[in-house]
């Protein structure tokens, strides 16, 4: 079922935070969710909105480098955050190692449970712990991929978090 | 190196109605081919795998073919993108279109220079000739008069001992910009001015409003349009948010009347046996020799509920009726069967001469595995957009909506009867079906049926037609694989198509061949071990086919833990499975091992195929190897849940899939064969995957589980 978000839409305040490097204000009911704000106000269209739930992940956006879903997150929660969204991760010429390492591994077959999944992944890579596949499968247990490109995912992260651990 | 010998035959499906060069491609922008297809990208890639053939056809680069947005205006109507049959119907059409206007170039730049064809070679679009300096290009050969030239259905075939794209593990060509954020799907899509709505649905297909209180509504929300056609609701809001808090509350102000036409969730064998249906035999071979004695009968009763297709980003479309026309973008699979079942409706609402022009354009969605609700949502954007006179509007289904509206994979009953003798012989083997249809996709309804699931809400309603199959030159839909691939002297296979539809079904990856191959290969390893015969030299011992054999040897020879059983722990147990997907389509062998705790989980599974020519062999494993995880989360987990009046399945938690901690490691191989024609691999590891696993769960646990999802519960019940 759908949450109940508890709009009052006439009550919108101009909030301030640090989306990708870079101070934004929005003006947003911040009862509202943050997925639409995010998407719609900001542009910001590579966090995808997968189920409304908390459940599916896609929608994973970092909040002061903390992997948290924004389809059940206040807006008003990020006031004065730092936040990063796929957007703000590495670009083409000079990729974060996540995505280096999954364009090597191609798990992508639709790709829409990857921007969440990526998000998690800069998490785990750029925490400088050593983690396991174990550890691995576990931090991922909290995104859906309903394309079965799992097994390639779990390799890219592995991958990437051998690479930054090496050098 | 052998010459290769490019795959033909196939193409007569995408050419008959689409028969020019200027259908498929348009050399109009300088150094770029724009190619033109009816197929269309959802997850699989096909995209990269077409333009990959186009390259390599034409002698151009990766980069130099760009391909055409997909519209019902401009592009090849190639039917529905389904079945596996992309590679096989567009790629051959396409390599067919690219031979024959090099072949026109080869014959002008021969003209135009006075060379001879055997001297010319060409390279990134740029003809040379050994005889002369001269050089000209595609572009300089100004091939756009070309647009009306019937392809060459027979085009000579493309023999070279270096590939440069088709049989190259190529990247995908979207990957890129869906990593770094790109807008890439059409939930990214924004019209100017559009209007954000999202719509109520009853939990049961024959569900009604019995009240709105419309006014309630409105006095909360007053700046938020209602729309209302009978049981078809829907809002309409300048915000998405707001949107999705006045559905939100709407649903606190609606009340349903849902009559009880569900069936008993926990006893679906009465529903399919009981359930009205059309009986027809598939196919009955009598055997010309008598059986021998001392035959012992075995009989086994295979059963798959219903599942969901779970993509994990809701349905979606955009619509704006503007005067005379309706454009819609829509993530279909079919785009011009869509356009067809819309114009039914408009026929019947509207006067003749003032029902608005059709266009369609697709955009991709989330990961598409059958018919989802993809044209359910276009048709619910349209009717929005009527109401919306102009304004274009956004309409994004819920969750709830995506798990409990949406077409089902039907519940899938099979009954399996043999005798075997001593000396391992089968005899009178008979498969009988229990299954509702497997599609009721748009562009194949009567007159008066509409498939959407809002055209049964309207105050005028069209009436749900129950769901057909494909025939079987198509594969087949209930009866898909039920044919043995074995070679027994006698069978019969008989399915009984449910005649009713209580819960709407339609096309899931690979249809009934999911359920049929379950029930089979789980089959012939009772057969075997009820004869103490290793399962897998029991089924060699009934295969003729080469090409069989060799994936069946291959998904066990590579897996290393296929033959070392010293060192396992206590729940660990193997299994094999191998059918050959649509009897025509790729051959497939699955290995699987499993550990078998408080539940099952699917450690390893190694998958062996031939494909015929590879056109990608990294985004064919990558469809293989998705398939057998998707296969393994149907398998161990999936299950549509509902009461006598409502499918109770409307988040994830009701619906668990495979979480990355229970997901296998998986080896894929493809077994080489250059000189024969390309197969889809999209759907081949669904039910081979299936059985793997169920004979694996008997290895380890010496239960034998007939019920779909092999879960805790299903585990106990059968013990």
């Amino acid at each position: 079922m759908m949450s109940d978000p508890c709009i009052q839409v006439d009550k919108g305040q101009v909030m301030k935070l640090t989306i990708n490097g870079t101070p934004r204000s929005c003006d947003y009911p911040d009862n509202a969710f943050a997925v639409y704000a995010l998407r719609n106000d900001l542009d910001l269209k590579g966090v995808r909105m997968g189920c409304g739930d908390g459940h599916c992940g896609a929608c994973t956006i970092l909040v002061d480098g903390v992997p948290t879903t924004s389809c059940d997150l206040p807006f008003g929660a990020l006031e004065g955050k730092h936040v990063i969204t796929p957007e703000g991760v590495g670009t083409v010429t000079h990729p974060h190692p996540i995505q280096a390492a999954v364009l090597a591994e191609q798990p992508g077959q639709c790709g829409f449970c990857l921007s969440g999944i990526l998000m998690r992944s800069v998490a785990l890579v750029d925490s400088g712990k050593h983690l396991t596949e174990t550890d691995v499968r576990a931090a991922l247990d909290k995104h859906l991929c309903r394309c079965g490109s799992q097994p390639r995912i779990i390799k890219a992260v592995m991958a990437a978090l051998e690479k930054v651990q090496t050098v | 190196m052998k010459p290769v010998i490019l795959a033909r035959g196939f193409a007569k499906n995408s050419l008959d109605k689409n028969p020019t060069i200027g259908h498929w491609l348009d050399f109009g922008q300088t150094k770029l081919v724009s190619l033109s297809v009816g197929k269309v990208d959802f997850g699989q890639g096909i995209s990269t795998a077409l333009a990959q053939i186009a390259a390599q056809e034409l002698h151009v680069a990766l980069h130099q073919i760009i391909h055409r947005p997909i519209n019902t205006q401009d592009s090849p109507d190639e039917g529905v993108t389904s079945g596996s049959f992309s590679i096989e119907h567009s790629g051959e059409a396409v390599r067919m279109a690219c031979a024959t206007i090099k072949t026109i170039a080869i014959e002008r730049f021969c003209t135009l220079n006075a060379v001879k064809p055997a001297s010319v070679s060409i390279e990134d679009g740029v003809l040379r000739s050994s005889s002369t300096a001269h050089v000209m290009s595609y572009w300089d050969l100004h091939l756009d008069d070309q647009a009306t030239t019937p392809v060459v259905q027979h085009a000579r075939e493309h023999a070279t001992s270096v590939l440069r794209y088709v049989g190259q593990p190529v990247p995908r060509l979207d990957l890129q910009k869906k990593l770094f954020g790109g807008p890439s799907f059409i939930q990214d899509m924004v019209l100017e001015g559009m209007l954000h709505c999202r719509i109520l649905r009853a939990p049961n297909r024959a569900g009604r409003i019995d009240t709105v209180d419309a006014s309630a509504f409105q006095q909360k929300f007053p700046d938020v349009e209602l729309v209302r056609d009978g049981s078809f609701l829907g809002v309409l809001a300048k915000r998405e948010e707001v949107a999705v808090a006045a559905i939100t509350h709407l649903e606190s102000l609606v009340t349903w009347h849902l009559p009880a036409t569900l069936p008993d969730c926990n006893d679906l064998k009465t529903f399919l046996t009981t359930c009205p249906s059309e009986q027809r035999i598939v196919g009955e071979v009598h055997s010309k020799v008598a059986s021998p004695d001392n035959l012992t009968h075995v009989e086994s009763w295979y059963q798959r509920p219903y599942i969901a297709h779970a993509s994990i980003g809701p349905s979606c479309a955009l619509a704006q009726w503007d005067n005379n026309q309706l454009e819609i973008w829509s993530h279909s699979q079919g785009i011009y069967n869509l356009k067809s079942d819309i114009e039914v409706y408009l026929r019947r609402e509207l006067s003749e001469g003032t029902a608005p022009k059709v266009v369609i354009h697709h955009m991709e969605g989330a990961g598409c595995y059958g018919h989802n609700p993809a044209d359910d949502v276009a048709f619910d954007a349209a009717l929005l957009a009527r109401h919306a006179q102009g304004r274009p509007v956004r309409l994004l289904w819920s969750r709830a909506a995506e798990l409990s509206c949406g077409p089902s994979g039907s519940a899938h009953l099979v009954k399996l009867e043999a005798n075997v003798a001593e000396d391992g012989s089968i005899h009178n083997w008979t498969h009988t079906i229990w299954s509702n249809g497997y599609t009721s996709r748009p562009g194949r309804s009567e007159p008066g049926n509409l498939a959407f699931v809002a055209a049964a809400e309207l105050a005028h309603p069209f009436t749900t037609p129950v769901s057909l199959d494909p025939p079987m030159s198509a594969g087949g839909g209930g009866d898909r694989n039920a044919l043995p691939l074995y070679d027994l002297p006698d069978y019969k296979v008989v399915y009984n198509r449910l005649l009713e539809m209580p819960i709407r079904t339609s096309a899931i990856r690979a249809l009934g061949g999911y359920t049929n191959v379950w029930a089979i290969e789980c089959f012939m390893d009772e057969l075997a071990l009820s004869l103490k015969q290793d399962p897998i030299a029991f089924r060699l011992r009934h295969l003729s086919d080469p090409r069989a054999i060799a994936v069946i040897r291959q998904a066990v020879d590579q897996a290393p833990w296929w033959l070392v059983r010293s060192n396992d722990e206590e729940g660990v147990g193997r299994g094999f499975a191998y059918a050959r997907y649509k009897n025509t389509g790729a051959w497939c062998a699955v290995a699987v091992r499993i550990l078998a705790g408080t539940s099952v989980r699917v450690t390893d599974i190694s998958v062996a195929a031939d494909v015929g020519l590879v056109i990608n062999p990294d985004g064919v494993k990558s469809q293989l190897e998705g398939g057998a995880v998707q296969s393994c989360s149907w398998t161990l987990k999936e299950e549509l849940t509902f009461n006598r009046q409502s499918i109770t399945t409307r988040s994830w938690e009701d619906y668990p899939i495979l979480m990355f901690s229970e997901t296998p490691a998986v080896t894929v191989s493809l077994i080489d064969q250059p000189n024969e024609p390309s197969v889809g691999a999209g759907e081949a590891t669904q039910g081979p995957t299936a059985a793997a696993i169920g004979n694996a769960v008997h290895d380890a646990l010496g239960v034998r589980v007939r019920q779909l999802p092999i879960h805790m519960k299903n585990i106990l019940a059968a013990t």
